[in-house]
């Protein structure tokens, strides 16, 4: 049978991003400050079945039973097709603000998820080898050229992940229970505080990070719509965050995944769709970067589920993105194809696609972003054409 | 003086409010090991293994009964289902049995999480109840997964308290061999592809694929026993996975495989079921294994137990728990001699942790939630806390008991619980604590008694200048000395 090889948007777009000359964010970005908001899928994201290659001879024989989701999904193409729960997101594909990069790896090349996380989150070429995240220092690099706000990035979390993690200030928020303490009581625990620089600093970000908030009141963790609103009126107004992210859970699908994944996948649909309506015509200046630490087993395993495996999806979603397509050199699916005869092979960095697109959202040189938040790929081409 | 105080805060779960400090304070600890109560009243108290397996078999059966999942417990794609998924005819009796289940379970967690709480806060051997966290936070299961919540505090209480003082192979035998986590990590469902069962299916061209899965495999190399990075392959995770085939839950199921395999009683049992094993030699980190049955996997973690690597991940956990973030090398590499030389004698283990100097020489952690709410809740003057508002505040500030969210457990370093939003939680949740305290309570007099040595002049200044003993109490609870351990 003839070998498709794909190449529906190559990494060869040159844009005039390229040309600027430094790390200062142009001023050309019209109406408004451009957002950013990265949400982490923890538990490895099963990319064969977020956007299923149906247009592969060997895909039906690799999936057997978890097959039905992929055909009645939407058909992108002759060669993907979108899951069928992720309907808002289908939405946003066929409006132009969606895209996709199919068959994508961070440099980690183990089955870990934590390790995997960590290189995902810090953008080192190992785990636990760089100590800061990428979106800190991104956070930094803009924070010196933008207009300052009291913070400019937010997790939506209890901890700061790592991610955000690093000697930029950031923050993050979830809405209390409790009634807050009168500001009398708050200023004595400052008192407190005077001779602890690290806690003096935590409370008085997460007091500028409450008065974001506003009165935003506790949602309901299965309510992930109320979540992506929530996120959203963390990013709006003039104290927005510029920088934002969300962690979600429960792709690690081992066993009967087909049900379980439906409900995941209609879950991260509707924090988009609660994010996208939050934001209203903010949307345009908006980009969402949808990560994974590394796909699965492109084979379903004996328990109706997958392994941990390697290449997977990102998603690219928003006003800036060049949607409406899928970016993939496809690497096949036959065994000789597969990374270790059982994992889809990664050919499009995730590091390389990230710092490509953020570079033109922001107007950055891509290069020298890239050095910056991925240093270990940073003698490659940082991926263009994701973002206009 | 000062070291009474460490016993208390950095090795126990914080003083009493009735506390008269130690005055040999590693002896004191040493005599918590010897004391150690694996099962106490509170928690011989808590719902049982055999109950809650019987709910939850009851729960799968109706399931069973209703179309919605099939014999092994996977999803059947049947009329049924997709009635479930669109909301047409039958849904509503689905949902009501879910329902069901998760208000019973839920009834089960919560009691399990107090007992939990309540044993760590009257316990006397604080050292001990901190070492049953550490450890069923090192092989933890996650009530994420729905199916986990009745059986997560079973885990530790069954699999985890018994063996704390006792030798690591045992430890890791009894955890990572449990039927929560059997449960939690996929490997009830996990079949030998060359096994007696799966050789009968095939040759019954029955439309069902049965086989491996990993997740337990894994897990064990990475998180439990050699910790990542430390030379296994995916080679190695596949031969244990093999290995590990025929481990299994008894009594969750009454399908026909299970009767089959004489599964179907004995409710939350583990149990070896033989037809399910993959027969044959496996080989892990280069060492052949040809027993057959359940004394493979068994041989195996009897030698994961003691190797090197995991001597190193266990000696830089302990050290990263008690002293620092970034534990010095020389009491790791004590610890690690220390384990390897008994062949992981954890009660060894722990008296070398006592009588290290780094442990009392270091800054002292900020506290994690779960710690703190309990060092709280063992001060509180008056009426003791309802157990549902201390889970409520364990849930604010994101360490909720058995829901790390991964097999990892939660993280043990200050950055992950030291964000601004864990700390403005502990400054509502003390604020709305302090509102419970007896009215003749003497914050002053009560910081001075417990914090001797550490509280310094600028918080005792702070605490008096307070509008309230109410306000004082509250200030004393996130004040710097108190959030440190």
């Amino acid at each position: 049978m003839l070998q498709r090889r794909t190449f529906l948007a190559a990494g060869v777009i040159f844009t005039t991003v390229a040309s600027f000359s430094g790390l200062t964010p142009t001023l050309a970005q019209s109406g408004g400050r451009r957002k950013l908001l990265f949400i982490i899928q923890r538990g490895a994201a099963d990319g064969l079945a977020e956007l299923a290659p149906i247009g592969d001879p060997h895909f039906s024989s690799l999936r057997g039973r978890l097959l039905e989701e992929a055909e009645s999904g939407f058909a992108l193409d002759d060669m993907f097709s979108l899951h069928p729960a992720l309907t808002n997101i289908a939405a946003l594909y066929r409006q132009g603000d969606a895209a996709f990069v199919h068959a994508t790896a961070s440099a980690y090349r183990n089955r870990s998820h934590f390790d995997g996380q960590n290189v995902l989150e810090t953008g080192g070429a190992e785990p636990y080898a760089v100590k800061t995240g990428w979106l800190n220092r991104l956070t930094a690099l803009l924070r010196a050229a933008q207009p300052s706000v009291p913070v400019p990035a937010v997790a939506l979390s209890q901890d700061i992940p790592m991610a955000l993690r690093g000697p930029a200030e950031t923050s993050s928020f979830t809405p209390s229970r409790l009634p807050e303490p009168d500001s009398d009581f708050l200023e004595r625990v400052e008192r407190l505080y005077g001779d602890h620089p690290a806690l003096a600093a935590a409370l008085q970000t997460g007091n500028a990070t409450r008065e974001m908030a506003g009165d935003a009141k506790p949602v309901n963790p299965r309510d992930s719509k109320a979540s992506g609103a929530l996120m959203a009126r963390l990013m709006s107004g003039a104290d927005g965050a510029d920088i934002a992210m969300v962690e979600t859970s429960g792709w690690d699908l081992h066993a009967n995944s087909p049900r379980r994944m439906r409900q995941v996948l209609s879950r991260l649909d509707g924090m988009v769709e609660g994010f996208r309506s939050g934001m209203g015509d903010s949307w345009r200046n908006t980009l969402v970067i949808i990560a994974t630490e590394f796909g699965r087993s492109a084979a379903i395993n004996g328990t109706n589920g997958t392994d941990h495996g390697t290449g997977g999806v990102m998603m690219l979603l928003g006003g800036t993105v060049r949607g409406g397509r899928v970016y993939s050199d496809w690497p096949g699916l036959s065994n000789s194809q597969l990374l270790d005869g059982r994992d889809l092979r990664p050919t499009i960095a995730q590091e390389s696609a990230i710092s490509g697109a953020i570079a033109a959202h922001f107007g950055l040189d891509s290069q020298r972003l890239q050095s910056e938040l991925f240093a270990h790929v940073s003698g490659s081409r940082p991926y263009f054409g994701l973002v206009a | 003086m000062l070291m009474a105080e460490y016993a208390e805060r950095r090795f126990g779960l914080g003083p009493k409010a009735s506390l008269t400090l130690p005055s040999d304070p590693k002896r004191y600890l040493k005599r918590q090991l010897e004391r150690y109560d694996p099962r106490p009243s509170v928690i011989a108290a808590a719902p049982s293994r055999e109950t809650i397996a019987r709910a939850t078999s009851d729960y799968l059966e109706m399931l069973r009964a209703n179309g919605v999942i099939g014999d092994a417990g996977d999803n059947r794609r049947n009329s049924n289902m997709r009635q479930d998924m669109t909301g047409a005819k039958g849904s509503n009796l689905n949902r009501e049995v879910r329902k069901f289940f998760r208000t019973s379970a839920r009834d089960f967690y919560s009691q399990a999480v107090t007992a939990r709480i309540t044993a760590a806060t009257q316990s006397d051997n604080a050292f001990a109840e901190r070492l049953v966290h550490f450890w069923a936070n090192h092989f933890a299961v996650s009530i994420d997964k729905p199916i986990v919540l009745g059986f997560a505090g079973v885990h530790e209480f069954e699999a985890v308290r018994p063996h704390i003082m006792g030798r690591f192979a045992d430890l890791l035998k009894a955890a990572s061999l449990h039927p929560a986590m059997l449960i939690y990590l996929d490997q009830t469902q996990s079949i030998g592809p060359k096994s007696t069962a799966a050789r009968i299916a095939k040759a019954r061209r029955r439309n069902r694929q049965l086989g491996l899965n990993e997740n337990l495999a894994r897990e064990i190399l990475e998180l439990h026993s050699l910790g990542v990075r430390s030379g296994y392959d995916q080679n190695d995770v596949v031969q244990l996975a093999y290995a590990l085939t025929g481990w299994t839950v008894s009594g969750l199921s009454r399908g026909r495989l299970a009767q089959r395999l004489n599964l179907d009683g004995n409710y939350g049992a583990l149990a070896f079921a033989k037809p399910l094993h993959q027969p044959g030699s496996v080989t892990v980190m280069g060492r052949k294994y040809s027993q057959s049955g359940k004394a493979q996997s068994l041989a195996i973690l009897d030698d994961l137990a003691t190797h090197p690597s995991t001597a190193r991940h266990i000696a830089t956990k302990l050290a990263c728990h008690f002293a620092a973030d970034e534990p010095p090398s020389s009491l790791v590499a004590r610890l690690e001699q220390d384990f390897l030389q008994t062949g992981g004698d954890l009660s060894s283990l722990y008296r070398t942790l006592i009588d290290s100097p780094e442990t009392w020489q270091a800054q002292g952690k900020y506290t994690s939630p779960w710690n703190w709410a309990i060092a709280v809740n063992r001060m509180h003057p008056g009426k003791a806390l309802p157990s549902r508002q201390l889970l409520n505040a364990m849930r604010m500030m994101g360490q909720q008991p058995w829901k790390p969210g991964s097999p990892a457990g939660f993280g043990d370093r200050q950055s992950d619980w030291l964000g601004p939003d864990t700390l403005l939680k502990r400054i509502d949740i003390s604020h709305r604590i302090a509102a419970q305290i007896p009215s003749d309570t003497d914050v002053r007099q009560m910081a001075r008694q417990l914090f001797p040595e550490t509280l310094t002049a600028a918080t005792a200044q702070e605490l008096s200048r307070a509008e309230s003993m109410k306000q004082a109490y509250a200030m004393l609870l996130v004040s710097p000395e108190f959030l440190r351990r």
